[in-house]
């Protein structure tokens, strides 16, 4: 081989294979996206089912609960609008609380409850986790826009 | 009194910086040998101006004296000494003290370290130290002082995080900045190089050894980092693809590329823009790390309180660092020849790979860790990215790079045959095939993913150790010693030996971990027994303890296996007088094939309490990884020729002239005597 087409080769080569490895990574990326969504949207059903996303809000006062085994947990998020039942399997954080933002991942199961993987709160005393954050501004937004608009007519 | 003495000393090594960031630039312009000597002095003085600034806020740390508002946040009269003494990096203030320290302590070592140098190439990289310094210290004085007094004092502190009440707080964070600071000198010498329009040979020499050092902390930073997530967190995981996380392993993976790309740059003269561009992509990434952890854009263990001017600030000092740089490079880099030619199958092509497949590693990392940021930023919704995605990503890219890994350090540089080297490690890769494959049997069900991850473990280890065999068979008329012939072979190739074989270990380690690794909460009452990666963990006993700062539940585990007593354990869950937050303690008895670990959670009616239970095979080859990596580091940088003798310019061209003699004649027999790490 001449040394042109060696080098021609070898760009084809590099060429062809930075393609391939963006295709995968932007696949990759495609497929792994978590969503995140707040009781509101699973409430208004706009929430697709049997795909991971994070849900946020605050863990319903009184809501909290342990199921026989000790090990399974039942409490209830809220974006103070509406409430969503989730279940949990494990040991909770050390500052889950009832009233405090809350972070899960997890996924829709039949009848509405979301099954949580993974349950993040706070971890220090001072901050709660900007996506319960985003629920509850969210959910008060649209309270504050029906007031007005109720007030209006 | 002391606050103001630590402010009055930090303010004076602010001016030091601009003194050194600004002065030895304009001398080596101008050729003014006076002013070039300014950045010697300005270094070592800025390092003395904040060792005492440090040592003021560790002695109100030490003191109690929370009529400081840092010390008053993360401290406590009741805090054991060892903790105040690290409490003061415990906080983002004191934390960029540090920081800032080690940066002045990296410029004195340059400043110690390069008495080889060329006057005008010194001047120039103490210069850019200097800059990079005045933008980290206004950084610590404009928006984050930490010796801000509180008016009136607290009568107690709120005492350190519990999380960060653990040895590995002591030294994850200061290795760590090691690590990422470590990374301006390679970044001030590309620079320096720029500026001078000298990339050569010998640039790349200089540059080495900071490099290595730097990647050694850094790799040793980050392992530490994963132990205490392992360990003192309890999440049963050492890494999670958090952002934080992501924010240290990309300038890692690029630090990485870097120290391949120079060893082509040194010795054959090859790459140099390429490895110009990797140091100033390198210390970026570290600036972007620096900006995703200090300006409260993430949430994690790691972020600091939220506070818009510091990530301002963080953010422009980043975009003029990036923009500058890249810059000059548009506007120097034409100026730098290439390299010699090299053929398909080389070692330069081979580091070429090794790369690209780290850069393009690290791009993935960086789309993931960003994505979401600019989404949310943007207002266009919230997503994240989750492990899934890294895993995904990273499979792919590193099978070749491993499988390369065991024929890198073996092929010559320029041109080599590919038959020839498959034939000389045949044995090699069928044996490690083979046993690759058997293995997992041995761990836990078989898998075809365990299996390749066991091979390439193996192929790494085993052709790593077949090259130092063959490297140190003597030559027929060789009368030396097997211990000479060893010396001879040298340090930097010893670190590449050390790393390699740490990636291998590495590979192995994460690879059972993953597959293979048990963990279940259950409910325990005492006297009952569960059963986790074939071990049964028996509740014996609950109690109440106490400890300096703390009240404890704190349970006794005992492990049988097949009926033998293997160790008891002792998890405690603390609440410590000074947070309201109960905080898990882990026990954890480790094993040269697995871990076993208890974490307590939540206590329940009737005497049990949940636990989390684990079972972790192989976790210490990963961490023994880490160490044989940060050793290969330090001794690939500790190497003579490095440290031999005051080079000048004269000589330093004449090299360069050996090189171009040494590309048109290609020796036969490669005796090479020091591969590149």
């Amino acid at each position: 081989m001449k040394k042109r087409q060696k080098r021609l080769l070898l760009v084809a080569g590099g060429l062809t294979s930075v393609a391939l490895v963006t295709g995968l990574v932007l696949n990759a990326f495609r497929d792994n996206l978590v969503f995140f969504y707040t009781p509101s949207d699973i409430v208004a059903d706009i929430v697709p089912m049997e795909r991971t996303f994070r849900i946020g809000g605050l863990v319903e006062d009184g809501s909290v609960y342990r199921g026989e085994d000790g090990v399974t947990v039942h409490f209830r998020v809220t974006d103070t609008a509406v409430a969503v039942p989730v279940v949990y399997h494990g040991i909770l954080p050390n500052l889950f609380r009832e009233g405090q933002g809350v972070v899960a991942v997890g996924s829709l199961q039949d009848g509405g409850v979301f099954k949580a993987s993974q349950v993040m709160a706070r971890h220090d005393e001072t901050y709660m986790p900007p996506e319960a954050a985003e629920a509850i501004k969210r959910a008060q937004r649209e309270a504050a826009r029906t007031v007005e608009q109720s007030g209006g007519y | 009194m002391i606050a103001e003495i630590g402010l009055f000393a930090l303010i004076l090594a602010f001016l030091l910086a601009i003194a050194q960031g600004t002065l030895p630039l304009i001398g080596a312009a101008r050729g003014d040998v006076a002013l070039m000597a300014v950045g010697r002095s300005a270094a070592y003085g800025q390092l003395v101006f904040l060792g005492i600034a440090y040592a003021m806020l560790t002695y109100a740390f030490v003191t109690d004296d929370f009529s400081i508002a840092y010390v008053a946040n993360h401290s406590n009269s009741l805090l054991p000494l060892q903790y105040k003494i690290s409490g003061v990096w415990g906080g983002h203030e004191g934390s960029l003290l540090l920081w800032i320290l080690i940066l002045g302590f990296w410029s004195a070592a340059v400043a110690t370290f390069s008495r080889s140098l060329p006057r005008e190439v010194l001047a120039r990289v103490l210069g850019v130290m200097g800059l990079v310094a005045i933008g980290f210290i206004g950084f610590t004085l404009f928006t984050s002082s930490p010796f801000e007094r509180l008016l009136p004092a607290a009568l107690e502190g709120r005492d350190l995080n519990p999380m960060l009440q653990d040895p590995g707080l002591i030294f994850h964070p200061p290795m760590l900045y090691m690590g990422y600071v470590g990374f301006s000198v390679a970044f001030a010498f590309a620079i320096a190089a720029l500026i001078g329009g000298r990339l050569d040979a010998a640039w790349a020499r200089w540059s080495r050894p900071w490099t290595a050092v730097a990647w050694a902390f850094l790799t040793f930073g980050i392992g530490l980092g994963s132990w205490w997530a392992y360990y003192v967190l309890g999440w049963g995981g050492w890494w999670f693809w958090d952002p934080v996380e992501n924010a240290s392993f990309m300038p890692w993976l690029m630090g990485t590329a870097l120290l391949h790309s120079l060893a082509v740059t040194e010795k054959r003269g090859g790459f140099k823009n390429w490895t110009v561009m990797l140091a100033i992509l390198t210390f970026s990434l570290v600036l972007l790390a620096a900006f995703l952890v200090r300006s409260g854009v993430l949430t994690s263990v790691h972020a600091f309180a939220v506070d818009p001017d510091r990530g301002l600030y963080l953010l422009a000092f980043m975009a003029v660092v990036v923009a500058s740089s890249l810059t000059l490079f548009a506007w120097r880099a034409g100026k730098v020849g290439l390299g010699g030619g090299f053929q398909l199958v080389s070692r330069e092509s081979a580091l070429l790979t090794n790369n690209v497949l780290l850069a393009v590693s690290a791009a993935a990392v960086l789309l993931g860790t960003l994505y979401p940021l600019f989404l949310d930023a943007f207002g266009l919704g919230k997503i994240s990215v989750g492990p899934p995605y890294f895993e995904a990503v990273f499979l792919p890219l590193m099978l070749p790079l491993l499988l390369l890994l065991g024929f890198g350090p073996r092929l010559r540089w320029k041109q080599d045959s590919p038959t020839e080297q498959l034939w000389r490690l045949r044995w090699i890769f069928g044996v490690s095939l083979v046993f690759g494959m058997i293995w997992p049997f041995f761990v836990g069900n078989w898998s075809f993913l365990a299996g390749i991850g066991a091979f390439l473990g193996l192929w790494i280890i085993g052709s790593s150790l077949k090259d130092l065999v063959d490297r140190l068979r003597p030559r027929r008329e060789s009368t030396q010693t097997l211990g000479t012939r060893m010396r001879r072979l040298g340090r930097s190739y010893a670190g590449m030996q050390f790393a390699h074989i740490g990636v291998g270990l590495a590979v192995i380690g994460i690879t059972f971990v993953l597959g293979y690794d048990d963990e279940r909460d259950v409910r325990m009452a005492v006297g009952e027994t569960v059963e986790v990666g074939g071990y049964a963990f028996r509740l014996e006993r609950l109690e109440e303890v106490q400890g300096p700062n703390f009240d404890a539940d704190q349970a006794t585990v005992v492990v049988y296996r097949d009926g033998q007593r293997i160790t008891t354990l002792q998890p405690q869950m603390r609440y410590y007088f000074s947070q309201q937050q109960p905080m898990a303690h882990t026990s954890l008895h480790r094993g040269f094939v697995r871990d076993l670990y208890v974490n307590m959670g939540e206590e329940l009616p009737g005497n049990a309490w949940v636990m989390r239970v684990y079972y972790k095979p192989y976790m210490n080859w990963v961490w023994a990884a880490v160490v044989l990596m940060t050793i290969g580091g330090l001794l690939a940088a500790s190497d003579r020729r490095y440290r031999i003798r005051v080079r000048r310019e004269d000589e330093v061209l004449e090299d360069d002239a050996k090189l171009a003699a040494a590309d048109a004649v290609k020796p036969e027999g490669n005796a090479e005597p020091k591969p590149a790490g």
